[in-house]
């Protein structure tokens, strides 16, 4: 490890408990739990790698690959939750060939199990993807794109709570405006909403009323943009919200080389995680989490 | 006083039930998917025969690309300059045959650039990847007035769309100045003819000075069957560089 950790302690106060060891050794007991999230954005029915030719990206991504890598983290720790950002859909043949069903099917073989509606998603239709929908074992979120007047309504669900090892998980998504992005044609009734409302009433459900230890945004919104700052993405969404754990982002193909981590609303850290696109990145993130009060009292530590 | 003790345990006992864990330590990375890593031959032999299918059909050679043609550039990229000028190319015949008018200006979008077209052979594979979208050619008749908006659209959008047919330059205050079409400067009350998608035409990329169009003819023609098309004509293909947008 070349690269230089960056460790921020998030509770000061913790200085006054530092016991060392105690946190190490305390991590072993039966009240600790380990969860690795692993997560990609806008893969754009990239399926084979990159021919070794290419400038960019030569001999990269590919879904052999990427199940291997995978399959190797689950044998390391088996509490994983694989998740997709949105953008499955559109940018190579296998898409104008088979509509999606090859990326859906070599979905359920890597074990996604939800992922979020990106604006590409919508490019055979609505209808093009509801009728992908029975080839996907896992589940598609979205919070702030209302499906009541579409064939899609009760097919997409605003969050899922899922447990790993005991940990309650939930995971809601967002999508992207569609005017002037996705033809009315394609995406027909679907409404959108605004993202920083929606994430505001998702958070304080699944958070509060839910009690889940984790919430994560699937975000198709966009990390940021430059040309137009006061547009709502990722890094406005972090800080305008609370209760958010991890947002997993994607749309503007942000290769970040490392989690993002921003204040929230009342001064809470958020991790912003967002791997490009193509599948050329898979990306990694562990939680280490307690339900020993005295642990938890020290706070948090995050290395990225 | 004991009551009051008892009170205290509860409630503690009751806060820490929701939520249960709390988190102690983050570690987030991004691994990179390189050869170095051994696929999974499950997954390879799943994918081989959706490939080989696509792969019979799109694996001929059609052309030789003389340069890297990417999508780098401030207010042009060769890419876009190649895209705008075939398009134009392949779009007027047909335009001129069924209206008897001509294609004045094109214009796509910088974002509807999927991917690069390498340096070396191309095949039927590259236009499927450039131009992944099933989007068709369409013309729009537009007034004078919404060609000076054409030109402020992309001054403000600060994106290097493809553009043929229309030169102009962005002045120090950043106000459009020397607008040509077609070389000449722009007359009033004229119509003129923008070849674009139909995307674009339904006012994406918030391109909503297409709303205000007095004709619209469809081509019928998708943008990637022009791309395939031109492939087929040519041994090599020619990128003409001409700067279209100069900045003061």
């Amino acid at each position: 490890m070349k690269r230089r950790d960056f460790i921020k302690k998030s509770v000061v106060s913790s200085a006054f408990y530092s016991l060392a060891g105690l946190s190490l050794s305390s991590f072993k007991s039966e009240n600790s739990k380990h969860i690795t999230i692993l997560h990609t954005n806008d893969v754009h029915s990239y399926i084979d790698p990159f021919p070794p030719n290419h400038p960019k990206n030569p001999n990269m991504g590919g879904v052999a690959r990427r199940a291997a890598l995978i399959e190797t983290i689950r044998k390391e720790n088996p509490n994983v939750l694989l998740l997709d950002a949105g953008d499955i859909f559109q940018g190579t043949p296998y898409f104008n060939y088979y509509g999606g069903e090859l990326e859906f099917k070599l979905m359920n073989m890597m074990g996604y199990e939800i992922a979020t509606i990106g604006n590409h998603d919508f490019d055979n239709g609505i209808d093009g993807l509801l009728a992908q929908l029975p080839n996907a074992n896992f589940d598609f979120v979205s919070a702030n794109y209302d499906f009541k007047n579409t064939v899609l309504d009760g097919h997409v669900k605003p969050y899922k709570i899922t447990h790993v090892a005991g940990v309650k998980i939930g995971v809601f998504g967002l999508g992207v405006e569609l005017e002037g992005l996705v033809d009315k044609k394609n995406c027909k009734e679907t409404k959108y909403n605004d993202p920083i409302e929606v994430a505001t009433d998702m958070a304080r459900i699944l958070k509060v009323e839910k009690k889940c230890d984790l919430v994560i945004c699937l975000s198709h919104i966009g990390y940021s943009y430059k040309e137009e700052p006061n547009k709502v993405c990722d890094l406005h969404l972090a800080r305008k919200t609370k209760d958010i754990d991890l947002i997993i982002g994607g749309h503007t193909h942000t290769f970040l080389d490392k989690p993002v981590i921003e204040k929230n609303l009342v001064g809470n850290d958020v991790l912003i995680n967002q791997v490009g696109c193509y599948g050329l990145n898979l990306g990694r993130i562990d939680f280490y989490l307690t339900s020993d009060n005295q642990v938890a009292a020290k706070g948090k530590s995050i290395i990225v | 006083m004991k009551y009051f003790v008892l009170l205290l345990t509860f409630t503690a006992t009751l806060s820490c039930t929701s939520p249960k864990y709390a988190v102690t330590k983050i570690e987030g990375k991004k691994i990179g998917i390189t050869e170095s890593q051994v696929g999974k031959s499950e997954i390879e032999n799943y994918i081989k025969p959706y490939r080989d299918k696509i792969d019979a059909d799109l694996n001929e050679v059609l052309a030789y690309s003389p340069e890297n043609l990417d999508k780098s550039g401030e207010w042009q990229t060769n890419i876009g300059c190649f895209l705008a000028d075939i398009t134009f190319e392949k779009s007027n015949p047909i335009f001129e045959k069924r209206t008897s008018k001509k294609i004045d200006i094109c214009l796509l979008n910088h974002g509807g650039i999927r991917t690069i077209i390498p340096k070396g052979p191309v095949t039927a594979r590259n236009a499927y990847e450039v131009m992944p979208f099933e989007n068709s050619a369409v013309v729009i008749g537009l007034p004078s007035e919404q060609i000076t908006e054409i030109a402020n659209y992309i001054v403000n959008e600060k994106k290097p769309h493809p553009l043929a047919g229309l030169t102009f330059t962005i002045a120090k205050d950043n106000t459009v100045k020397d607008l040509l079409v077609q070389g000449k400067p722009l007359e009033a009350n004229r119509t003129y003819y923008v070849v674009t998608s139909d995307y674009l035409s339904n006012g994406g990329d918030n391109m909503t000075f297409f709303k205000k169009g007095t004709s619209r003819v469809d081509l019928d023609y998708k943008l990637r069957n022009i791309i395939i098309d031109y492939f087929k004509d040519v041994d090599t293909l020619r990128v003409n560089k001409t700067i279209r947008i100069t900045k003061e």
